[in-house]
Protein backbone atom coordinates (compact mmCIF):
# COMPACT_ATOMS: atom_id res chain seq x y z
CA UNK A 1 0.00 0.00 0.00
CA UNK A 2 1.56 2.78 -1.40
CA UNK A 3 1.19 6.49 -0.76
CA UNK A 4 3.19 9.57 -2.35
CA UNK A 5 3.35 13.01 -1.41
CA UNK A 6 4.28 15.84 -3.42
CA UNK A 7 6.47 18.33 -2.46
CA UNK A 8 6.65 21.73 -3.53
CA UNK A 9 8.80 24.95 -3.06
CA UNK A 10 6.59 26.05 -0.03
CA UNK A 11 4.58 22.55 0.67
CA UNK A 12 4.59 22.99 4.83
CA UNK A 13 2.24 20.42 5.40
CA UNK A 14 4.17 17.41 3.37
CA UNK A 15 5.64 15.91 6.05
CA UNK A 16 2.55 15.84 8.40
CA UNK A 17 0.93 14.18 5.78
CA UNK A 18 3.49 11.65 5.57
CA UNK A 19 3.01 10.90 9.01
CA UNK A 20 -0.49 10.23 9.16
CA UNK A 21 -0.08 8.29 6.01
CA UNK A 22 2.67 6.00 7.08
CA UNK A 23 1.08 5.67 10.59
CA UNK A 24 -2.31 4.30 8.61
CA UNK A 25 -0.05 1.77 7.19
CA UNK A 26 1.45 3.19 3.99
CA UNK A 27 4.79 3.28 2.33
CA UNK A 28 5.16 6.63 1.63
CA UNK A 29 7.43 8.59 -0.91
CA UNK A 30 8.18 11.91 -0.80
CA UNK A 31 7.79 13.49 -4.95
CA UNK A 32 9.44 16.41 -6.05
CA UNK A 33 7.76 18.77 -8.19
CA UNK A 34 9.85 18.65 -10.72
CA UNK A 35 9.88 15.28 -11.03
CA UNK A 36 7.71 14.01 -14.10
CA UNK A 37 6.61 10.85 -12.71
CA UNK A 38 5.00 9.24 -9.42
CA UNK A 39 6.82 6.37 -8.26
CA UNK A 40 5.60 2.88 -9.44
CA UNK A 41 2.54 1.36 -8.29
CA UNK A 42 1.18 4.47 -6.11
CA UNK A 43 -2.50 3.83 -4.64
CA UNK A 44 -2.96 7.81 -3.08
CA UNK A 45 -0.98 10.86 -4.00
CA UNK A 46 -1.47 13.66 -1.46
CA UNK A 47 -0.83 17.08 -2.33
CA UNK A 48 -0.28 19.03 0.93
CA UNK A 49 -1.21 22.33 1.88
CA UNK A 50 1.42 25.08 2.18
CA UNK A 51 2.23 28.33 -0.20
CA UNK A 52 3.01 26.32 -3.33
CA UNK A 53 5.36 29.27 -5.45
CA UNK A 54 4.40 31.74 -2.75
CA UNK A 55 0.71 31.41 -3.32
CA UNK A 56 1.94 34.36 -6.72
CA UNK A 57 -0.75 34.87 -9.74
CA UNK A 58 -3.37 32.64 -7.57
CA UNK A 59 -2.80 30.06 -5.06
CA UNK A 60 -1.85 26.95 -6.71
CA UNK A 61 -1.79 27.85 -10.12
CA UNK A 62 1.77 27.59 -11.08
CA UNK A 63 1.95 24.65 -8.89
CA UNK A 64 -0.97 23.21 -11.25
CA UNK A 65 1.55 23.64 -14.22
CA UNK A 66 4.27 21.57 -12.47
CA UNK A 67 5.85 18.53 -14.29
CA UNK A 68 4.22 16.15 -11.50
CA UNK A 69 0.86 17.38 -11.57
CA UNK A 70 0.45 16.18 -15.11
CA UNK A 71 1.52 12.83 -13.81
CA UNK A 72 -0.93 12.96 -10.61
CA UNK A 73 -3.50 14.20 -13.47
CA UNK A 74 -2.75 10.93 -15.80
CA UNK A 75 -3.16 8.97 -12.40
CA UNK A 76 -6.30 10.26 -11.32
CA UNK A 77 -7.39 9.81 -15.19
CA UNK A 78 -6.47 6.20 -14.87
CA UNK A 79 -9.09 6.10 -11.50
CA UNK A 80 -6.38 6.36 -8.74
CA UNK A 81 -6.70 7.94 -5.26
CA UNK A 82 -5.63 11.08 -4.68
CA UNK A 83 -6.25 13.78 -1.80
CA UNK A 84 -5.09 17.37 -1.74
CA UNK A 85 -5.86 19.45 1.74
CA UNK A 86 -5.44 23.23 2.12
CA UNK A 87 -3.16 24.58 -0.61
CA UNK A 88 -3.69 21.01 -2.49
CA UNK A 89 -7.16 21.29 -2.73
CA UNK A 90 -6.53 25.05 -4.75
CA UNK A 91 -4.25 23.28 -6.87
CA UNK A 92 -6.15 20.33 -7.48
CA UNK A 93 -9.11 22.90 -8.20
CA UNK A 94 -6.77 24.60 -10.58
CA UNK A 95 -5.68 21.70 -12.58
CA UNK A 96 -9.65 20.53 -13.49
CA UNK A 97 -9.20 17.45 -11.61
CA UNK A 98 -12.09 19.14 -8.73
CA UNK A 99 -14.59 21.77 -9.42
CA UNK A 100 -14.54 25.23 -8.23
CA UNK A 101 -12.22 27.47 -7.33
CA UNK A 102 -11.18 28.97 -3.72
CA UNK A 103 -11.33 33.09 -3.22
CA UNK A 104 -10.16 35.01 -0.51
CA UNK A 105 -11.83 34.29 2.97
CA UNK A 106 -14.84 36.54 2.98
CA UNK A 107 -13.50 38.63 6.68
CA UNK A 108 -10.38 38.48 4.74
CA UNK A 109 -8.36 37.52 7.48
CA UNK A 110 -6.25 34.34 7.62
CA UNK A 111 -7.72 32.23 9.87
CA UNK A 112 -5.92 29.15 12.05
CA UNK A 113 -7.85 27.45 14.47
CA UNK A 114 -10.20 24.33 15.17
CA UNK A 115 -13.42 24.17 13.46
CA UNK A 116 -16.59 22.04 13.52
CA UNK A 117 -16.76 20.23 9.96
CA UNK A 118 -19.80 18.27 9.56
CA UNK A 119 -19.34 14.92 7.66
CA UNK A 120 -22.03 15.47 4.98
CA UNK A 121 -21.75 11.80 2.79
CA UNK A 122 -19.70 8.58 4.11
CA UNK A 123 -19.78 7.31 0.85
CA UNK A 124 -16.26 7.51 -0.54
CA UNK A 125 -13.55 5.95 0.64
CA UNK A 126 -12.17 9.01 2.74
CA UNK A 127 -15.54 9.18 4.92
CA UNK A 128 -16.39 5.79 5.49
CA UNK A 129 -14.91 5.85 8.78
CA UNK A 130 -17.38 8.60 10.04
CA UNK A 131 -20.86 8.86 9.80
CA UNK A 132 -23.30 11.43 7.45
CA UNK A 133 -23.93 13.98 9.91
CA UNK A 134 -20.79 13.16 12.17
CA UNK A 135 -19.26 16.71 13.30
CA UNK A 136 -15.68 16.19 14.14
CA UNK A 137 -13.08 19.09 15.13
CA UNK A 138 -10.36 19.50 12.68
CA UNK A 139 -8.00 22.48 12.26
CA UNK A 140 -8.33 25.29 9.66
CA UNK A 141 -5.37 27.59 8.32
CA UNK A 142 -5.74 29.29 5.27
CA UNK A 143 -6.51 32.27 3.68
CA UNK A 144 -8.23 32.01 0.52
CA UNK A 145 -10.53 28.70 1.59
CA UNK A 146 -13.87 30.52 0.64
CA UNK A 147 -15.16 27.54 -1.96
CA UNK A 148 -17.29 29.07 -4.51
CA UNK A 149 -18.90 27.04 -7.67
CA UNK A 150 -21.35 28.45 -9.91
CA UNK A 151 -25.21 27.99 -9.15
CA UNK A 152 -25.63 24.77 -11.46
CA UNK A 153 -22.21 23.17 -10.25
CA UNK A 154 -23.32 23.46 -6.79
CA UNK A 155 -26.54 22.13 -7.53
CA UNK A 156 -24.85 18.57 -9.33
CA UNK A 157 -22.37 18.68 -6.12
CA UNK A 158 -25.40 17.95 -4.47
CA UNK A 159 -27.28 15.91 -6.59
CA UNK A 160 -24.45 13.61 -6.24
CA UNK A 161 -23.34 13.71 -3.22
CA UNK A 162 -20.19 14.74 -4.03
CA UNK A 163 -19.70 17.16 -0.83
CA UNK A 164 -18.33 15.32 1.55
CA UNK A 165 -17.69 17.85 4.49
CA UNK A 166 -19.30 21.73 5.54
CA UNK A 167 -18.65 23.73 8.06
CA UNK A 168 -20.61 23.82 11.10
CA UNK A 169 -20.00 27.40 11.58
CA UNK A 170 -18.74 29.02 7.81
CA UNK A 171 -15.49 30.62 9.01
CA UNK A 172 -15.07 32.17 5.59
CA UNK A 173 -17.84 32.69 3.33
CA UNK A 174 -17.98 29.57 1.10
CA UNK A 175 -20.97 28.59 -0.80
CA UNK A 176 -23.10 26.39 0.75
CA UNK A 177 -20.70 25.55 3.78
CA UNK A 178 -18.60 23.86 1.87
CA UNK A 179 -15.24 22.57 3.20
CA UNK A 180 -14.89 19.32 0.92
CA UNK A 181 -15.65 17.80 -2.26
CA UNK A 182 -14.94 14.69 -3.96
CA UNK A 183 -14.38 14.06 -7.86
CA UNK A 184 -17.15 12.15 -9.93
CA UNK A 185 -15.57 8.97 -9.41
CA UNK A 186 -15.73 9.44 -5.58
CA UNK A 187 -11.72 8.62 -5.70
CA UNK A 188 -10.09 12.42 -5.26
CA UNK A 189 -10.96 14.46 -2.28
CA UNK A 190 -9.48 18.34 -1.81
CA UNK A 191 -10.21 19.88 1.17
CA UNK A 192 -9.28 22.81 2.93
CA UNK A 193 -9.63 21.64 6.89
CA UNK A 194 -6.29 19.92 8.01
CA UNK A 195 -7.41 16.06 9.40
CA UNK A 196 -3.05 15.22 9.16
CA UNK A 197 -2.86 17.91 11.76
CA UNK A 198 -5.47 16.24 14.23
CA UNK A 199 -3.95 12.54 13.62
CA UNK A 200 -1.78 12.32 16.71
CA UNK A 201 -2.57 12.99 20.62
CA UNK A 202 -0.11 15.82 20.91
CA UNK A 203 -1.74 17.85 18.25
CA UNK A 204 -4.75 18.16 20.33
CA UNK A 205 -7.70 16.07 18.95
CA UNK A 206 -7.51 13.16 16.60
CA UNK A 207 -10.37 13.41 15.22
CA UNK A 208 -8.37 13.07 11.41
CA UNK A 209 -7.32 9.69 12.20
CA UNK A 210 -10.60 7.90 10.98
CA UNK A 211 -9.88 9.31 7.32
CA UNK A 212 -6.90 7.66 6.89
CA UNK A 213 -7.46 4.45 8.21
CA UNK A 214 -10.73 4.19 6.46
CA UNK A 215 -8.35 5.11 3.12
CA UNK A 216 -6.10 2.08 4.65
CA UNK A 217 -8.73 0.04 4.61
CA UNK A 218 -9.92 0.24 0.79
CA UNK A 219 -6.48 0.51 -0.76
CA UNK A 220 -5.24 -2.47 1.40
CA UNK A 221 -4.66 -5.35 -1.54
CA UNK A 222 -7.10 -8.08 -0.67
CA UNK B 1 5.80 44.06 -29.23
CA UNK B 2 3.72 44.40 -25.97
CA UNK B 3 0.16 43.40 -24.72
CA UNK B 4 -1.80 43.75 -21.31
CA UNK B 5 -4.27 41.49 -19.78
CA UNK B 6 -6.66 42.77 -17.22
CA UNK B 7 -7.73 40.07 -14.60
CA UNK B 8 -10.77 40.45 -12.87
CA UNK B 9 -13.25 38.37 -10.91
CA UNK B 10 -16.38 37.32 -12.65
CA UNK B 11 -19.73 39.72 -12.26
CA UNK B 12 -21.59 37.71 -9.43
CA UNK B 13 -18.54 36.64 -7.34
CA UNK B 14 -17.71 38.34 -4.34
CA UNK B 15 -14.61 40.24 -4.00
CA UNK B 16 -14.08 40.78 -0.50
CA UNK B 17 -10.94 43.25 -1.25
CA UNK B 18 -13.08 45.49 -3.14
CA UNK B 19 -15.92 45.65 -0.94
CA UNK B 20 -12.73 46.75 1.99
CA UNK B 21 -11.78 48.45 -0.24
CA UNK B 22 -14.93 50.55 -0.52
CA UNK B 23 -15.70 50.43 3.40
CA UNK B 24 -12.25 52.11 3.43
CA UNK B 25 -13.14 55.20 1.17
CA UNK B 26 -16.75 55.45 2.56
CA UNK B 27 -14.86 55.89 5.89
CA UNK B 28 -12.68 58.74 4.65
CA UNK B 29 -15.81 60.83 3.20
CA UNK B 30 -15.88 59.77 -0.45
CA UNK B 31 -19.31 58.75 -0.09
CA UNK B 32 -20.10 58.62 -3.83
CA UNK B 33 -18.57 55.39 -4.06
CA UNK B 34 -20.68 52.46 -4.80
CA UNK B 35 -18.73 49.77 -5.59
CA UNK B 36 -15.28 48.49 -6.14
CA UNK B 37 -13.75 46.01 -7.85
CA UNK B 38 -10.14 44.76 -7.35
CA UNK B 39 -8.52 42.89 -10.59
CA UNK B 40 -4.83 42.79 -12.39
CA UNK B 41 -2.94 43.87 -14.96
CA UNK B 42 -0.58 41.89 -16.54
CA UNK B 43 2.11 43.21 -18.77
CA UNK B 44 3.53 40.89 -21.40
CA UNK B 45 6.49 41.62 -23.35
CA UNK B 46 6.42 39.27 -26.44
CA UNK B 47 8.67 38.70 -29.48
CA UNK B 48 7.43 39.73 -33.13
CA UNK B 49 4.96 37.27 -34.50
CA UNK B 50 3.66 36.75 -31.05
CA UNK B 51 -0.85 36.79 -31.69
CA UNK B 52 -3.23 37.75 -29.54
CA UNK B 53 -4.78 33.73 -29.99
CA UNK B 54 -1.14 33.46 -28.50
CA UNK B 55 -2.23 35.59 -25.43
CA UNK B 56 -6.00 34.19 -25.24
CA UNK B 57 -3.89 30.64 -24.64
CA UNK B 58 -1.86 31.88 -22.18
CA UNK B 59 -4.92 33.65 -20.22
CA UNK B 60 -7.06 30.70 -20.70
CA UNK B 61 -4.45 28.24 -19.36
CA UNK B 62 -2.89 30.14 -16.62
CA UNK B 63 -3.54 33.65 -16.31
CA UNK B 64 -6.72 33.66 -15.52
CA UNK B 65 -8.88 31.27 -13.87
CA UNK B 66 -12.08 31.33 -15.78
CA UNK B 67 -13.81 29.70 -13.14
CA UNK B 68 -14.14 33.00 -11.42
CA UNK B 69 -12.09 35.39 -13.32
CA UNK B 70 -12.72 36.84 -16.74
CA UNK B 71 -9.74 38.26 -18.83
CA UNK B 72 -9.52 40.88 -21.94
CA UNK B 73 -6.44 41.84 -23.64
CA UNK B 74 -5.01 44.50 -25.18
CA UNK B 75 -2.57 44.51 -28.01
CA UNK B 76 -0.06 47.35 -27.68
CA UNK B 77 1.87 47.35 -31.22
Amino acid sequence: MKAAVIVFPGSNCDRDLAVAFERAGFDVSMVWHKDADLPEGVDIVGVPGGFSYGDYLRCGAIAAQSPIVKAVKAHTDRGGYAMGICNGFQILTETGILPGALLRNAGLKYICRTVGLKVATSDSAFTEGYNAGDVIGIPIAHHDGNYFADGDTVAMLHDQDRVAFTYDQNPNGSIADIAGVLSENRRVLGMMPHPERAADDGHGGTDGVALFRALAGVLTPA
Amino acid sequence: MKARVHVMLKHGVLDPQGEAVRHALGAMGFDKVEGVRQGKVIDLQLAEGASEADVTAMCEKLLANTVIESYSIEMQG
